[in-house]
């Protein structure tokens, strides 16, 4: 289906996808009017990609800020529900995604055992976002009459550098610790394969995510990193690829605004220990609250 | 009596006279000079750098002076410790930690740091006197926050040594190695607790160095962890200024960096180790917004405005700088604000009496003066408490506040760090949370109302690490503390505390 080669043994022409940009609960196409032209291994065009701007990547900055406050205030259950929902569209559309990562270059049997593992990650994070927060949080016991907790709450507008190299499950489960801890986030597709994260915008968009919770753009990670890495309202970014001359950039640019550098050097999404609560925690902050208990 | 004249002004309010009348305190009754003695003190004339368990002379045989900021006569000559005794110092750290301390049952290690909590409690009056003599703060504030909080501190992390997995479900959490820390002027003995005993009970070994105005309780402190026996190396304790501070942050053999300081600063070290592996916490600036809902009890905001901003001499990252009092009872809060601050006494800090101490620093003191000068400049209305300085040496600042601040005033933006309260008023709970919400920082907020929906209502949407509700200025060891946005990340104090110094 998303071959671009038009298909002369069958009698009907082919409709070819048009691969767009996802900000703010909309598929625009990029404002640049630019694309770079993706192929797969035998030279095969496979799709013509939107080159992000940056123009694109503040508005969906925007985007993201201002869909903060609604999906920070959903209860934990409503998120919970949210990504449990983003699992079963995931799953009813797992065919395309398991085609579209071979045409991309996987094995089918890599691409069946992908889509599988991002489906249950989808399920995995569903069933901690009403739960991680029980287990970080504190009473603290302070000397003085007071009650004192400490709780999690989101850090806020979130910048991703989706996975060069797991460029589905890596994506699903970058966004969804970010999500299901009440973030809301921007998202660069992995530039060699693109598909999975385009397509994955469709599932966001039928999965009751509101707008601006997670906005995706395509490009090149070269001319986007500092706008991610320098934007005064980003408050964290996340990268888990292995340049570390870009993991430098990302540290020193993140001085801008004191960004959060979340920074998984290398990381095996597919591996055991690419699955935990703490990737959740790492996009949260720590707010401690005092009140004086009277007599 | 305090009661009574309160009752007299409500009255003349409802006549309609104009209120300038205010707690007097010195005419009719005053208070006796009430100092602490200083007896039994002992300041060298000289310290060296506690480096691998001993003090040493600093490699280029320099040394500064620290003063007393209440009279500026020099208290004692303090090594400057260059590169050389910083890379000294670190390999002190790394030869503990890789033959000593890395290898000791954690019970033991435990017991170690009980130790120095235990006897930092029986010197506990020799630690309150020189902080106060070094730094400025009251001896009040000394004696009743600052060292027993440190003892605290200690006694708090002590215990969790031998039970850290405890701390993270699913996790063994390992030591980092060598944790360089460096640490600000304003509470120097309670910061090097903070820094020193998590990542002690962490496992790991360490150098820190204390601020250049104030840098003798840290060598006090030296002694006592060499009373309480602790391996050579282990603890490594520097003096110095800029330049050592740098020493330490791009030193390739430290694992892990805590700063606590000015935004500023922490920006240029996130920047120096951005190339490196090392694991970073900052605790940085402030601009924190202590809202007045029209419900509060009045009389106890009004204590909680003072504390949150005249509280060691306003030299506190979380101060309350920015006060937000809602319109209909700004008038009343404003009034009863002025009395009370012409009832805070402005002295001696070794008097028990003073309420607000000396100046850190003449440089602090040009800063504070400098932002006085642009708030008037800007068009806000300057407001002092007409009390009497010390005559003669010292630098000292009266409480001070202005009304008719507007968000964009840089007395409303930026970090003064001293007694300069900017006052702001709003009408709805939504305009406040936008207002206070409004600032690059997020360290510390607070909020006063009688109704506890309204409070947590406000405490979940204010966007900063630590919440006061109903009181202000509170620390403990079990509460973890640091801020959101650039006020830095991680935090120090409760088990939140223990995660930046392990590996997770």
């Amino acid at each position: 289906m998303p071959k671009a080669k038009s298909n002369t043994t069958k009698s009907r022409l082919n409709i070819q996808k048009t691969y767009k940009i996802y900000i703010g609960g909309k598929f625009p196409r990029t404002e640049s009017g630019r694309y770079y032209k993706l192929k797969s291994a035998d030279g095969d065009l496979l799709g013509n990609i939107c080159l992000s701007s940056r123009k694109d990547f503040r508005n969906a900055v925007g985007a993201a800020r201002g869909a903060f406050k609604g999906w920070s205030g959903k209860s934990a259950f409503n998120r919970s529900q949210i990504l449990y929902r983003l699992g079963e569209m995931l799953e009813g559309r797992s065919a395309q995604f398991k085609e579209e990562l071979v045409i991309q270059g996987a094995t089918p049997k890599q691409a069946q055992a992908e889509v599988a593992s991002s489906i249950d990650r989808l399920i995995y994070y569903a069933g901690w976002a009403d739960k991680y927060q029980q287990v970080f949080s504190s009473v603290n016991p302070v000397a003085s009459s007071h009650f004192n907790f400490t709780i999690l709450e989101p850090t806020g507008v979130v910048a991703i550098l989706a996975p060069e190299k797991s460029s589905l499950l890596g994506l699903v489960s970058v966004i969804a610790v970010t999500i299901a801890g009440g973030n809301t986030c921007v998202v660069l597709a992995a530039e060699s394969a693109p598909l999975s994260a385009v397509t994955f915008s469709e599932v966001i968009h039928s999965s009751d995510v509101p707008g601006g919770v997670v906005n995706i753009l395509t490009g090149r990670r070269k001319e986007l990193l500092s706008q991610f890495t320098m934007h005064m309202d980003v408050n964290a970014i996340v990268y888990s690829d292995n340049d570390t001359e870009t993991i430098s950039k990302i540290k020193r640019d993140s001085t801008s605004n004191v960004k959060r550098a979340i920074i998984y050097k290398g990381m095996d999404w597919s591996s055991a220990a690419a699955e935990s609560p703490y990737f959740i925690s790492d996009v949260q902050e720590t707010k401690t609250t005092w009140h004086p208990i009277g007599k | 009596m305090a009661k009574q004249l309160v009752k007299k002004k409500k009255k003349s309010a409802g006549n309609g006279a104009a209120i300038d009348s205010a707690l007097d305190f010195n005419s009719g009754w005053s208070y006796s000079p009430a100092p602490e003695s200083t007896d039994h003190i002992e300041i060298k004339d000289k310290y060296g750098l506690f480096i691998n368990g001993k003090f040493v002379r600093p490699s280029k045989g320099k040394y500064f002076a620290t003063i007393n900021p209440a009279n500026e006569k020099k208290l004692a000559m303090v090594a400057e410790a260059s590169e050389e005794d910083v890379d000294k110092a670190v390999k002190a750290a790394r030869k503990a930690y890789n033959n000593v301390w890395s290898r000791m049952p954690a019970k033991e290690r435990g017991k170690y740091i009980y130790r120095i909590a235990r006897i930092m409690q029986e010197r506990a009056r020799e630690f309150a006197v020189i902080e106060t003599l070094d730094g400025g703060k009251t001896i009040r504030e000394a004696r009743d926050v600052d060292v027993p909080l440190a003892a605290a501190h200690f006694f708090y992390y002590a215990g969790w040594a031998d039970k850290l997995e405890y701390a993270f479900p699913g996790k063994s959490p390992q030591a980092l190695g060598v944790a360089g820390q460096i640490i600000p002027w304003n509470f120097p003995l309670l910061m090097m607790a903070w820094k020193i005993a998590p990542a002690l009970a962490c496992g790991n070994t360490v150098v820190i160095k204390s601020a250049e105005t104030t840098p003798l309780t840290s060598l006090k402190l030296a002694e006592v962890i060499q009373e309480a026996g602790l391996p050579d190396g282990v603890v490594n304790i520097i003096t110095g200024a800029g330049a050592t501070g740098a020493a330490i942050v791009n030193h390739p053999d430290i694992n892990k960096i805590a700063f606590t300081g000015s935004t500023a600063v922490g920006k240029i070290i996130q920047s120096a180790i951005a190339g490196t592996d090392k694991k970073v916490t900052l605790e940085l600036g402030g601009k924190a917004a202590n809202i007045i809902l029209d419900d509060a009890p009045i009389d106890q905001a009004v204590e909680g405005i003072i504390n949150g901003i005249y509280f060691n001499q306003g030299h506190v990252c979380c101060a309350g700088s920015r006060l937000f009092v809602q319109e209909d009872v700004a008038d009343i809060v404003v009034r009863k604000l002025k009395d009370r601050m012409e009832s805070l006494i402005v002295g001696d800090p070794m008097d028990k009496n003073t309420d607000i101490g000396a100046i850190n620093s003449k440089e602090q003191l040009n800063t504070i003066n400098k932002y006085i000068k642009i708030g008037k400049s800007e068009g806000a209305s300057f407001y002092q408490s007409s009390c009497e300085l010390p005559s003669g040496k010292g630098f000292w600042c009266r409480p001070t506040l202005f009304l008719n601040v507007s968000q964009s005033h840089r007395i409303a933006q930026e970090e003064i760090f001293g007694p300069v309260l900017a006052v702001q008023t709003f009408r709805t709970v939504e305009e406040v949370l936008e207002k206070a919400n409004n600032t690059p920082y997020g360290l510390s907020a607070g909020v006063w109302s009688d109704k506890g929906a309204k409070i947590f209502n406000m405490t979940n949407k204010l966007r900063a690490g630590v919440i006061w509700a109903n009181t202000y200025n509170k620390f403990d060891p079990s509460s973890p503390f640091g801020g959101y946005k650039e006020s830095g990340f991680g935090r120090e104090g409760g088990l939140h505390g223990l995660s930046a110094y392990l590996k997770i």
